[in-house]
């Protein structure tokens, strides 16, 4: 548990002899430089790069599993992957697209932005959000390193028992315990971010104004809070299963196989909504500031929004209709699961209103969002025509649930969080990513996925099964796989765009200020890329898209007309104007925020000293001991199992006994009184 | 013009779609070929029809915003219009209504397609990884692989699994159902005219899910009374002196018998019953069309045949001159 | 400390000193406490629903409840749990009215009469074990022990930290400022003992 967030000086230097507890390691401190500035660091915007980096190198190995899938079904009776070669290919597609990729890019942009949409400097636990990444890293690296130590996964994303209690190896064990590694890494980031959410808004932040995204995020993160668990005890009683010979999954012993199905998807539908939400938000934030008009409805998006939140946690039968839950259990989800498609059909008609009579630009975060609203239509569509049960006998396993959740996940988070990357580069680098380059990415993409995955509706129909490594010919599945392995390289080639764009961008000289897009939240009143500390002092909202409503007003024919100045609050600076400590003093100051910044330690270059928590090595040494204990696990080796153990537990308890801010961080100025309150 | 590509774009995955419905696709869900897959087809006709009404209508909304509220130099700021309540609760109210009216026949359809049929051919299918076994109990048949069926008759399958879970399908008749260990989960075909129908496995099972396919077989009744009477005669002896006798007896040698049952010679369970293999057009789980030259490459070497099925040969490959004799006996278990 | 500047300023409610204002007037830890019990639930909930499950499922032949459990030996122990929440209140009571010396004395009791539940069920598994009950037997063996083992594990963590609150404020590092961290504990320490009431309900009592 991270404890209080009182806070480290800015200017301050690094050694403070005075009251030193002897430790093993020093405390890095905000000052340290180079890689160990960012294994320590417990800043949610470098918390949130490193997440995004990192999803980003899993999304192209992702990606490269993709095109090995697609190689080998390219035609009839391929020969280029194994059997059992291209299990592992899949299953490690699947669950490194779901829980290496598109989670944590959602993580990472939810680091990255919600505390400064919300106007707050920092998470609610700083050290917790390191922790957070840090395990996300060591269960992705550990799941991989199976690859290297006797073969990957290969029982499928979804796990079905008996199959994965049975297979021989320890194949399955990496997928069970690697899992159970990036739960806590999601558990312990949808606690901190729930937290900030709900505590530690900007005054006059009410929940009604917040950003959409932080809505969707918030959704989201309260849907991984309560299904994490769900899957964990699935994934525990599987583990037992494999390791002590358990019965959990034993059928022979009197167990119900269905049981997995049941916590899998009880799980597994609400992780959907988990992966869709954020981009939802997403491009509900930049449709908006593109189309020069306020999101259509915010009130309807957001209970839409929860209600989404709420209908997902019943709908998780219908991945199971073709099981024998017998009619009536299968009728009452099947309505469930059409109606679930009522809150996303209003979502779609809101944002397609937010287009209507706007004014339209189309730059590379545009494009995107508007792709995600034209995909992720085709995918609800197939979605309902899932929930016609009868039908779904015939359609599901096979390509057209596959053509159905690529048009949902890749058509919709994928493009939602490329709109995303395309719209907050500038806030994140200080630079704009080429438009140009930006536009052949984006239609390269859009045209390699429809290439790719639209046939994929048709094998569906045509009786394509899912997960078979080979076809034979005759089945007439011949031509459109071999257009959907066509489209899988155009979609590589599209992300090499990307990529090429992100390397060129690095080297080019540009200021693109606080606010390029002319955009209407928070985070584009401050700096590109924002100071440690976010605000220089935190800002009073006073309206749902406070900047837009800070720079422009209404005339009578509710248009928006520029202010002739650029409205200042003052609790907030304004982007131009170096808060002076005087300016702060006036008596409309005292008013809005009470008396928690203290103007009066801005030091002569008129740098506020605001107190940020100090670095730590327990979040990265917490996270080390996982895959120790994991290794020791899977493979018995008791002794391992409990140096991670041991390693886990000391590391926490340094952790609990390690203040927030380290006490030769706390202000020089401050006193002594300040010093002992934090050591008594 | 980059409108006019999305445009084509849009237009080009319609017609994708209707043309899931042509092609000359054995397993095509659009193809119904009993009265099962019939009625499931038409419930979903009329649902991808509204779909597609919905997708063109979004679709074009889109594009039209597109084209028309596009910037130009002359435009001005656009009102701050910040939502519409009559509209907002227009188009909650009008999906809803368009779910409704597909949920009602979607509930009638689940509950009438879950009656058991009357005089249904009952018939027990037992999952293994990878191929399927039929008992036909009330019958006292036991095959593999192939599911016989009379034309004009239900078929009431009653599904288990040996092993993990399976599912069970044969697209031009009738939706899938699990197959799950421990469970007895039951669904029904029916076939209209006599002809071959292709399945497959469709849940995960393991290495060679993709090879664990399917076939039902519907005959016109009175040939259907007559495999029946054949498959319950015991295989003849292979006649003295001829190269098959030599395979019965290698047969026996190898321990083929340990796994293969074939009636009144060996009563192993692990394999497929072989007592009628030559009566079979497929083997090894449907990949494989039934004749000398494929078994020859099957006894050659099964796990490269089909990685991960179960069958091993005791005592180490076998050599040309025994598969050979071996596929003579084979061949007389008609 | 009034003159640094918190990282976490939020709104206008002060909550208590040395604590950043929050909007929503509680402080981070309790409302971070509060999502994680809610996470605890559903843990707890997969697990109970498990074991309800297979309630009766076992093999034919094999173990059953009837034949190991010991009413009264578990009640006197759930006696035992009950009671560490309510000196667990009396901690709290004490720490808020700066009683240190009373505040120590309850947290150790809470302590150890949490550790004599958890000694009182490995006394239990021991005697299930002797009577040919174990991990593999059967569905109950798997379901009983790894869901009350779980339930025993979440007792010794919070033992755990019950005895690193007394350890501290021996050194006087628990101030009465700190009272809260307390409270934390507690609300941990109640949840698993509710959990306990209903696994004892369910799995014990009801038959």
């Amino acid at each position: 548990m991270a404890i209080v967030t009182p806070p480290r000086p800015e200017a301050l230097a690094p050694e403070q002899p005075l009251n030193k507890p002897v430790r093993f390691i020093r405390r890095p401190t905000g000052y340290t430089p180079g890689i160990w500035g960012w294994m320590t660091t417990v800043d949610h915007k470098k918390i949130g790069i490193m997440y995004s980096v990192t999803a980003f190198f899993f999304f192209l190995i992702g990606g490269i599993e993709a095109l090995l899938l697609r190689i080998q079904l390219g035609g009839p009776d391929q020969t280029f992957l194994r059997a059992d070669t291209y299990n592992q290919v899949f299953t490690m597609h699947g669950t490194t697209m779901i829980f290496l990729v598109i989670m944590p890019l959602s993580a990472g942009l939810a680091n990255y932005l919600l505390p400064i949409m919300i106007g707050a400097r920092d998470v609610a636990f700083p050290r917790l959000n390191a922790l957070g990444y840090w395990v996300f890293l060591a269960g992705g690296l550990f799941m991989y390193s199976s690859f290297f130590l006797g073969g990957a996964p290969n029982g499928g994303w979804f796990g079905y028992v008996p199959l994965t209690r049975n297979l021989p190896g320890h194949n399955v064990d990496y997928w069970v315990f690697g899992l159970q590694i990036l739960g806590i890494a999601s558990l312990t980031g949808a606690v901190n971010l729930i937290v900030t959410v709900i505590n530690m808004r900007a005054p006059g932040m009410s929940l009604m104004r917040m950003p959409i995204f932080v809505w969707m995020s918030l959704v989201a993160q309260f849907l991984l809070l309560f299904a994490i668990p769900v899957i964990t005890v699935a994934l525990f009683l599987l583990s037992f299963d494999r390791l002590f010979s358990t019965n959990f999954f034993n059928v022979a012993a009197g167990s119900d196989p269905l049981l997995w199905q049941h916590l899998f998807w009880l799980f597994g539908h609400p992780e959907v909504y988990i992966l869709i939400l954020p981009a939802m938000g997403i491009v509900s934030e930049v449709l908006p500031v593109f189309s020069r008009k306020p999101l259509f409805g915010y009130q309807v998006m957001v209970f839409s929004g929860i209600a989404i939140g709420f209908m997902g946690w019943g709908v998780w039968a219908h991945h199971m209709f073709a099981t024998g839950l017998g009619p009536v259990a299968v009728s009452a989800f099947s309505a469930s699961t059409m109606f679930i498609a009522v809150p996303t059909g209003v979502k779609i008609f809101n944002w397609i209103s937010t287009l209507w009579k706007g004014k339209l630009t189309f730059p590379t975060p545009m494009l995107f969002a508007i792709g995600f609203v034209a995909m992720f239509t085709i995918g609800g569509l197939s979605g309902v025509t899932h929930g016609v049960v009868p039908a779904d006998t015939q359609q599901t396993d096979t390509y057209y649930i596959v053509a159905h959740f690529h048009y949902v996940l890749f058509g919709g988070s994928m493009f939602g969080l490329f709109a995303g990357a395309y719209y907050w580069y500038p806030k994140f680098a200080g630079k704009l990513l080429n438009e140009r380059l930006g536009k052949i990415h984006f239609w390269l993409m859009f045209i390699g996925f429809n290439m790719t995955f639209g046939p994929f509706h048709i094998l569906g129909l045509q009786g394509m099964p899912r997960r078979i490594y080979t076809y034979p010919e005759g089945r007439g599945w011949d031509v459109w796989n071999l257009v959907s392995t066509i489209g899988s390289f155009v979609i590589a080639l599209s992300i090499l765009t990307f990529c090429i764009n992100v390397l060129k961008t690095r080297k080019t000289q540009q200021d693109v200020g606080e606010d390029p897009w002319d955009a209407r939240t928070l985070e584009w009143t401050i700096p590109s890329p924002p100071p440690e500390y976010n605000f220089k002092e935190i800002p009073l909202v006073t309206s749902r898209d406070e900047l837009w409503h800070r720079k422009y007003t209404e005339d009578d024919d509710g248009r928006s007309v520029r202010r002739a100045v650029t409205l200042e609050q003052p609790e907030m600076p304004g982007t131009e104007v170096e808060p002076s400590t005087d300016a702060h003093d006036g008596p409309d100051h005292a008013e809005g925020d009470d008396g928690h910044t203290d103007p009066a330690h801005d030091d002569e270059e008129h740098e506020p000293h605001i107190h940020m928590p100090s670095p730590s090595y327990w979040p990265l040494l917490t996270a080390l001991g996982l895959p120790i204990l994991s290794y020791g696990m899977i493979y018995k080796t008791w002794a391992v199992a409990i140096l991670g153990g041991v390693w886990i537990f000391g590391s926490i308890y340094s952790w609990a006994l390690e203040p927030a801010t380290a006490p030769e961080d706390l202000p020089d100025h401050g006193s002594d009184e300040s010093l002992e309150a934090v050591h008594a | 013009m980059r409108r006019n590509r999305r445009l084509a774009a849009f237009s080009a995955s319609l017609f994708l779609f209707l043309a899931a419905c042509a092609g000359n696709a054995p397993q095509d869900t659009l193809e119904p070929k009993g009265p099962v897959a019939r009625q499931i087809d038409h419930l979903i006709n009329p649902v991808f029809i509204v779909a597609g009404v919905v997708f063109v209508l979004v679709e074009g909304l889109v594009l039209l915003a597109v084209i028309k509220f596009r910037a130009r130099p002359d435009s001005p700021e656009p009102e701050q219009i910040h939502g519409n309540t009559r509209l907002e609760v227009g188009w909650t109210l009008a999906p809803a209504l368009i779910l409704l009216a597909v949920a009602v026949p979607t509930i009638a359809t689940i509950f009438d397609l879950s009656k058991k049929p009357e005089n249904a051919v009952n018939v027990t299918v037992i999952g293994h990884q990878f191929w399927w076994e039929y008992r036909y109990e009330d019958l006292g048949v036991v095959t593999a692989n192939e599911l016989r069926m009379p034309v004009g008759r239900p078929v009431e399958l009653t599904l288990n699994s040996d092993d993990v879970i399976h599912s069970y399908w044969i697209p031009p008749l009738g939706g899938k159902t699990d197959v799950v260990p421990g469970r007895n989960n039951t669904m029904h075909l029916e076939a209209e005219t006599p002809g071959e129908y292709l399945g497959q496995c469709t849940e995960f099972c393991g290495a060679s899910h993709a090879n664990m396919r399917a076939k039902a077989i519907a005959m016109a009744p009175a040939d259907f009374d007559a495999w029946v009477a054949g498959q319950k005669a015991a295989a003849p002896a292979p006649a003295a002196g001829t190269m098959a006798e030599e395979g019965a007896l290698l047969f026996a040698q190898k321990g083929c018998g340990g796994c293969h049952t074939v009636q009144g010679v060996s009563e192993g369970k692990i394999g497929p019953n072989l007592t009628h293999l030559a009566t079979r057009t497929t083997f090894a789980g449907s990949i494989f069309n039934n004749n000398d030259q494929n078994l020859r490459t099957w006894l050659r070497d099964p796990q490269a045949a089909k990685p991960g099925n179960k069958m091993i040969i005791p005592g180490g490959p076998l050599a040309p001159d025994e598969i050979t004799k071996l596929i003579a006996y084979l061949d007389t278990l008609r | 400390m009034t003159d640094v500047i918190s990282a976490a300023a939020g709104s206008h409610t002060e909550v208590e000193p040395g604590h950043p204002p929050t909007s929503t007037g509680l402080t981070n830890e309790k409302v971070g406490m509060w999502a994680f019990l809610g996470s605890e639930c559903l843990l707890f909930g997969a697990l109970i629903s498990t074991y309800l499950l297979f309630k009766g499922q076992s093999a034919p032949g094999t173990i059953t409840p009837h034949d190991v459990f010991d009413i009264p030996y578990t009640s006197v122990s759930s006696f035992v749990l009950l009671m560490s929440s309510l000196t667990m209140v009396l901690a709290l009571a004490g720490i808020q009215r700066g009683d240190h010396r009373l505040t120590r004395v309850w947290l150790l009791t809470t302590a150890l009469l949490g550790a004599s539940f958890v000694a009182g069920q490995a006394y239990e598994f021991t005697v299930f074990v002797r009577e040919g009950m174990n991990l593999r037997v059967n569905l109950f063996g798997s379901s009983f022990f790894v869901l009350t083992g779980f339930h025993g594990a979440h007792v010794t963590i919070g033992v755990l930290m019950l005895l690193s609150l007394y350890s501290l404020s021996l050194k006087g590092k628990l101030p009465a400022e700190k009272a809260e961290t307390v409270e934390l504990v507690g609300l941990y320490w109640h949840f698993v003992d509710v959990v306990w009431i209903v696994i004892f309900t369910l799995v014990y009592l009801i038959p």
